[in-house]
């Protein structure tokens, strides 16, 4: 079992689940967060003048599968989420230990 | 059934008019249409300042946010108090030496339900009174932009309590009060671009040098937390302002028609004139319009009542090209006035008193004067010493209040409590749970 940890454009968010979805990956866990990479940050207006925000918003989703479907999310997640430009965020993957479904108290795969 | 109707409504018209008419050979000279619109401006003035701490609140931190609203709200509590209780004497009570009023008046001993005549025939001077409140309230809440974010509330409290009286009450009294050395001169100001700006602005710049920057001034981006909010501060502001200048007139009448005019038509230049502005340096801005709007009222407050619609347009349209480009400047210079409150007010203000020397005819206002040009250059020069005795007097008494009271209270708050935010560092609650 995997975890994938995507970090993606907020506007991108909807069109990834979708494409999630068509491959059968209905579960994930989803936060609004701010980051930083080759994009760097964004300069604004002030009443008069500018100020420049070094972290942009960004959308981090965990997506937990089983070992065998890791490289269907991967590429369910970048035809989504690509527009080949600085910003599109990226992809971790973790290894998971144990998975607890709290309602029926299924372990591992079962409880994916 | 139209008959019984009739009926009805003529016995309560009777009982109604009887009461009227027995008070009317006592008061005969209240105006009841003056004096309904004198006390529903008071009340629109009176919305401006929780109003400014809308205005003031979205542009603060998040951690900020209720410390800076609180600046106006505790403000109109402690004015209103301090002006029934000797305020309105000082600035309003009888003149000593064209310097200050007396003390006669103290908790309002004898301004009563009667008109007084000096200052507003039609209207009861409670009426006047606290119409008059409500600009002293204002007037020591625009100054809280320039320390917003680091000042120690028990400090503020302090400075504003004080600068109400050493500074707010004798300039009302030059220029408003009977006797008052800067009316006797001739000076114009119709709703306070001297008392109220000119004061206001010069002493946050005063103020602003003796606490220094907030951590990270120049370093760190400090942003605006919430423009809707400060856009609806700017709206209930610009709404206000039709009491605050329509209502200087202290009468229902022509001149309050033309002052109302006037203001919007400032507003709405100054608002465009800072979107294009913007634009031309990079986007039209919703900040940027809703502090034109702003700077516009300010610049037209002092010549509200002498000048025509179209000195309105260029009132407005220059006030916003000068006070854009002073913050420009002032953003690039080593003091922290956070939110301009000199740009805006201060040199709104100025260019406001001033532009009343140039613009002003009589054809607006008999009991005004005429402009620069209109043959009176006369008048030109009283506005610049007016201005200039204003911005020296404010300057100095505010800048040696804040370092007496930085001495002994100390005006700001510790490094961590600044870190942590006022919200919680002065009020122990959060703006947003």
């Amino acid at each position: 079992m995997k975890k994938i940890e995507a970090i993606i454009r907020p506007e991108d968010l909807d069109g990834v689940r979708v494409s999630l979805q068509e491959k059968g990956i209905v579960g994930m866990t989803v936060e609004e967060v701010q980051g930083r990479g080759r994009q760097k940050g964004v300069c604004l207006q002030w009443r008069a003048g500018e100020y420049c925000v070094e972290f942009l918003p960004k959308v981090r989703m965990d997506i937990i599968v089983d070992d065998k479907d890791v490289d269907i999310a991967i590429d369910a997640v970048i035809r989504a989420a690509r527009t080949g430009k600085n910003g599109d965020g990226k992809i971790f993957i973790y290894p998971v230990e144990d998975i607890v479904r709290i309602s029926t108290g299924e372990r591992g795969k079962e409880a994916i | 059934m139209i008959s019984r109707n009739s009926m009805y409504w003529s016995v309560i018209m009777l009982l109604l008019l009887l009461p009227a008419t027995a008070l009317a050979a006592e008061e005969s000279r209240v105006d009841s249409g003056d004096t309904a619109w004198i006390l529903i401006s008071s009340a629109l003035v009176m919305i401006m300042t929780p109003a400014l701490g809308l205005f003031y609140g979205g542009m603060v931190r998040k951690k900020n946010a209720l410390s800076t609203i609180m600046f106006s709200f505790a403000i109109l509590a402690l004015i209103s108090v301090q002006w029934v209780l000797y305020g309105y004497s000082l600035a309003f009570g009888p003149d000593i030496g064209g310097v200050i009023g007396n003390l006669n008046w103290l908790g309002l001993n004898g301004v009563g339900q009667e008109p007084n005549a000096g200052y507003a025939a039609t209207i009861p001077a409670l009426a006047y009174m606290i119409f008059q409140a409500m600009f002293a309230i204002i007037t020591v809440a625009l100054i809280s932009g320039a320390f917003v974010e680091r000042i120690n509330f028990k400090a503020f409290m302090v400075f504003s309590l004080l600068w109400a009286t050493l500074v707010y009450d004798p300039i009302a009294h030059w220029v408003w009060g009977t006797g008052g050395w800067l009316r006797n001169l001739g000076a114009l100001d119709f709703a306070g671009g001297t008392v109220v700006h000119i004061s206001s602005g010069v002493s946050a710049l005063a103020i602003a040098f003796v606490i220094g920057k907030r951590r990270g001034f120049g370093k760190q981006a400090m942003e605006p937390h919430n423009i809707p909010m400060v856009v609806l501060g700017a709206a209930l502001l610009w709404f206000g302002w039709f009491g605050f200048n329509g209502g200087s007139a202290v009468a229902s009448n022509g001149l309050a028609a033309s002052a109302f005019v006037v203001t919007n038509t400032a507003a709405a230049a100054a608002a465009l004139m800072w979107t294009l502005l913007s634009w031309y340096h990079k986007r039209p801005s919703v900040l940027g319009a809703a502090t034109g709007g702003v700077v516009g009222l300010v610049a037209i407050t002092p010549a509200s009542g002498f000048v025509t619609p179209l000195a309105a347009i260029v009132i407005g349209a220059v006030a916003a090209v000068i006070s854009y480009y002073a913050m420009l400047f002032r953003s690039r210079q080593n003091v922290d006035d956070s939110l301009d409150v000199w740009a805006c007010h201060g040199l709104g203000g100025t260019w406001g008193a001033i532009a009343t020397g140039i613009f002003a005819t009589v054809a607006v206002n008999p009991a005004g004067a005429n402009g620069l040009l209109y043959g009176n250059p006369g008048q030109f020069v009283t506005q610049i010493i007016a201005v200039g005795v204003i911005w020296i007097y404010a300057f100095v008494v505010t800048f040696v209040l804040a370092k007496l009271i930085d001495a002994t209270i100390g005006l700001r708050v510790h490094d961590e409590e600044e870190a942590v935010g006022l919200d919680i560092s002065q009020h122990a609650e959060k703006a947003y749970a």
